[in-house]
């Protein structure tokens, strides 16, 4: 997921340290080496989870922790290519690990999903996320809701604002929230998060259909149409309900406006709930979580298995593939990690109200919304991401010279 | 000739060795590399097939691209005029046999210790207008005060220079003084002696004579711009929108976040490109001279 990005600047030296490390540390008969990118409080907490049960079912976690989603993945990659590969790797559910099947780098797991009863419990959206030409190579471990409203109960509530249910309701509340002396919208500029308060727009204004279509290069008639147009105008319009502050804003610097009460509403992956728990916040008192309309937008992260000549590695592999997806160590790894078990046949009565709603929006194959990541190549991601960055920030810009642009990048 | 040549240096040589070994492999080796890449259809791994200048059509195509070169020159020609101004004018003022000049030199170089980093974020604060100068003047009753550069596409470069020059000058001014502490005393004499005064003697003499520092300067300095990367992250991630995007992070966001080496590869030979023609001129010069000083 993104919210590594607030180590930004520490990536290119912790990736050179990280590489300089494993090249040295060739790893012995049945440690597994992991590379993750989970080094916040709370998502070294959740991979503690994942190792603490490894480490039960008789396994030897090595704990292979890279800041920075894009350090962690490029140390990864050069291990593989390198001929000194990881016993697993995190990559972000998706195509970023296309050119390592495509080149048959990563091992072949139809065989465990089998075995773990993965068809049926994982959903199709999921499970179709890590097969390439009809095989499965990568192991799902959590999903993350990317477009919900997080919003501070107090502060709608001096305002005398409901809880938005659609975008509409949302611009509409905005004036009467900045006449109440607060932010509106705690935003920023960085390009990743404007990038997800687009997509929020585009899949309740435009709907999951739409969104797909477009995101996957088929709807080239829909960019055109008066629907994206209205996404585009809704999108821009929530600029002006931002503050001067927002300039290269942290996300969790965002997040704890909402918290404090100087912002209503954040939209935001569900990686924000650890600041409202840091924060001794509840769900449903303090703060409130919801998505507008039915369309969920998910992604997460997966683990792929690089191959090995060395039976002990793969044994190692297995015993990985078979802890991580059985259904009490996805339960309290999401418990930590603030998103849902990837399993639907888990039992989430203990988890937060936010958890079970979204739980809830998953058991419909029709709200499945598929993060950009999943969709579209990251190349394809980062070119729009560009444009958004741009018509978010640039006053001169249209709706119609938006458009323009982003149907010029679809295709990559 | 050459076995001569060979005795008598073999001890250098084979001390050098190294050294070259890994000039040679790891700066030359990996620059080739690049260059290859930059020539292939190359996304997360690289690849051999080779599509010609494909990537470098697509990267000047690339908006982004060229509003990065367009910052990076602008920004250039602001921080390293700006640097060479300041930094000649507080090594002139040290020069005046001041009291406590050790103090002021160690002040004054002290920006200089620190990272681009620290830099870029003590400068996000000040320029920001909910936390910095603007808010400081808010607090003290100017209720309309108005300072926020930082947040405009069309300022938001002055604040970068503005940060890039408070760190830049301290070495500006070590050289420039170093410089103006190697002219000759009777130069001085005689120029009092004729009446001239000692701002004309420094525009028309001393300065003049000091062309091999600013050369000096000049090239570190434009080594500086070429590299800009950790203080546009630090102070403004590239925003307002794109409107302080500079080359080397345009190149690292294509080399990780968007996983398309070949463009960013062919990026970075371009920049390599702008190097040669910045240091190519200088390097002649040096060697130029350095001949000229062995003939004497």
């Amino acid at each position: 997921m993104k919210f590594s990005m607030k180590t930004a600047p520490l990536r290119a030296s912790v990736a050179a340290l990280a590489m300089g490390f494993g090249i040295g540390a060739a790893a012995a008969a049945e440690k597994a080496d992991v590379m993750h990118w989970w080094t916040s409080g709370g998502e070294a907490a959740a991979v503690h989870v994942f190792a603490e049960d490894y480490d039960k079912a008789g396994g030897n976690w090595f704990n292979d922790a890279v800041a920075g989603g894009d350090a962690a993945r490029a140390a990864a990659i050069n291990r593989i290519v390198g001929g000194k590969p990881p016993t697993a790797s995190q990559f972000n559910t998706g195509k970023q690990f296309d050119d390592l099947v495509n080149n048959h780098l990563l091992r072949n797991l139809d065989a465990d999903a089998k075995a773990g009863g993965w068809e049926g419990a994982v959903p199709p959206l999921f499970l179709k996320a890590v097969e390439r030409h009809g095989h499965i190579y990568a192991i799902p471990v959590n999903i993350h809701g990317q477009n919900w409203l997080w919003y501070n109960t107090g502060v709608l509530a001096k305002a005398g604002v409901p809880v938005p249910k659609t975008f509409d309701d949302v611009l509409a509340d905005m004036p009467k929230l900045k006449a109440a002396g607060v932010v509106p919208l705690a935003a920023s500029t960085q390009s990743w998060q404007e990038a997800i308060l687009f997509n929020s727009v585009l899949a309740s204004v435009g709907g999951r259909k739409m969104y797909v279509d477009i995101w996957s290069g088929k709807g080239d008639k829909d960019i055109s149409g008066p629907v994206f147009a209205k996404v585009a105008d809704t999108f821009k319009k929530l600029k002006a309900y931002t503050d001067p502050g927002a300039n290269n804003r942290n996300w969790n610097d965002a997040t704890a406006m909402v918290i404090q009460g100087k912002a209503a509403f954040q939209f935001m992956g569900d990686w924000a709930k650890g600041e409202f728990a840091n924060a001794h916040q509840t769900a449903g008192k303090e703060f409130g979580c919801t998505i507008l309309g039915a369309s969920y937008v998910v992604g997460g992260d997966v683990f792929v298995f690089p191959k090995n000549k060395d039976p002990a590695q793969t044994k190692a592999q297995d015993l990985l593939v078979k802890v991580m997806m059985s259904k009490g160590t996805q339960l309290r790894f999401a418990a930590k990690k603030g998103s849902i078990p990837i399993r639907q046949d888990v039992d989430v009565k203990s988890l937060d109200i936010c958890a079970q709603h979204g739980h809830e929006l998953m058991a419909n194959p029709a709200n499945q919304t598929p993060s950009v990541d999943m969709v579209a190549t990251p190349s394809v991601v980062g070119a729009e991401t560009d444009v958004i960055n741009k018509f978010w920030n640039d006053p001169k810009m249209s709706t119609a010279d938006f458009v323009k642009k982003f149907a010029a990048a679809i295709h990559g | 000739m050459m076995k001569i040549w060979l005795r008598r240096n073999f001890s250098a040589l084979m001390a050098l060795s190294p050294a070259l070994l890994i000039v040679l492999v790891v700066y030359v080796g990996c620059t080739i590399w690049s260059v290859r890449i930059s020539l292939t259809d190359s996304h997360i791994l690289p690849s051999d097939h080779y599509v010609g200048l494909h990537n470098y059509v697509r990267l000047l195509n690339t908006d982004r691209w060229n509003t990065s070169v367009g910052n990076l020159v602008f920004f250039g020609f602001m921080f390293i005029i700006a640097s060479l101004v300041t930094g000649t004018l507080m090594a002139i003022l040290m020069d005046q046999r001041i009291k406590g000049e050790a103090l002021f030199r160690t002040i004054y170089l002290y920006p200089l210790a620190m990272s681009f980093i620290v830099t870029g974020l003590i400068w996000e604060w000040i320029l920001q207008p909910t936390l910095g100068i603007q808010k400081m003047m808010r607090n003290f009753g100017f209720a309309h005060f108005h300072f926020d550069w930082i947040n405009h596409s069309s300022t938001v470069l002055y604040t970068v220079a503005l940060a890039a020059v408070w760190q830049g000058s301290g070495l500006v001014m070590a050289i420039m003084l170093a410089g103006l502490r190697g002219v000759d005393d009777e130069i001085w004499k005689a120029a009092r002696i004729e009446g001239i005064s000692p701002v004309r003697t420094y525009i028309s003499i001393v300065l003049p004579m000091l062309g091999g520092a600013i050369a000096t300067v000049t090239v570190l300095l434009a080594l500086t711009v070429v590299r800009l990367f950790d203080l546009i992250i630090a102070m403004t991630g590239g925003g307002p929108g794109d409107s302080s995007e500079v080359p080397a992070k345009f190149i690292y966001d294509y080399l990780f976040d968007h996983q398309d080496i070949g463009l960013a590869t062919a990026a970075s030979t371009l920049m390599l490109g702008f190097v040669l023609v910045f240091i190519g001129p200088w390097q002649i010069w040096q060697w130029r001279r350095d001949v000229r000083g062995a003939g004497r």
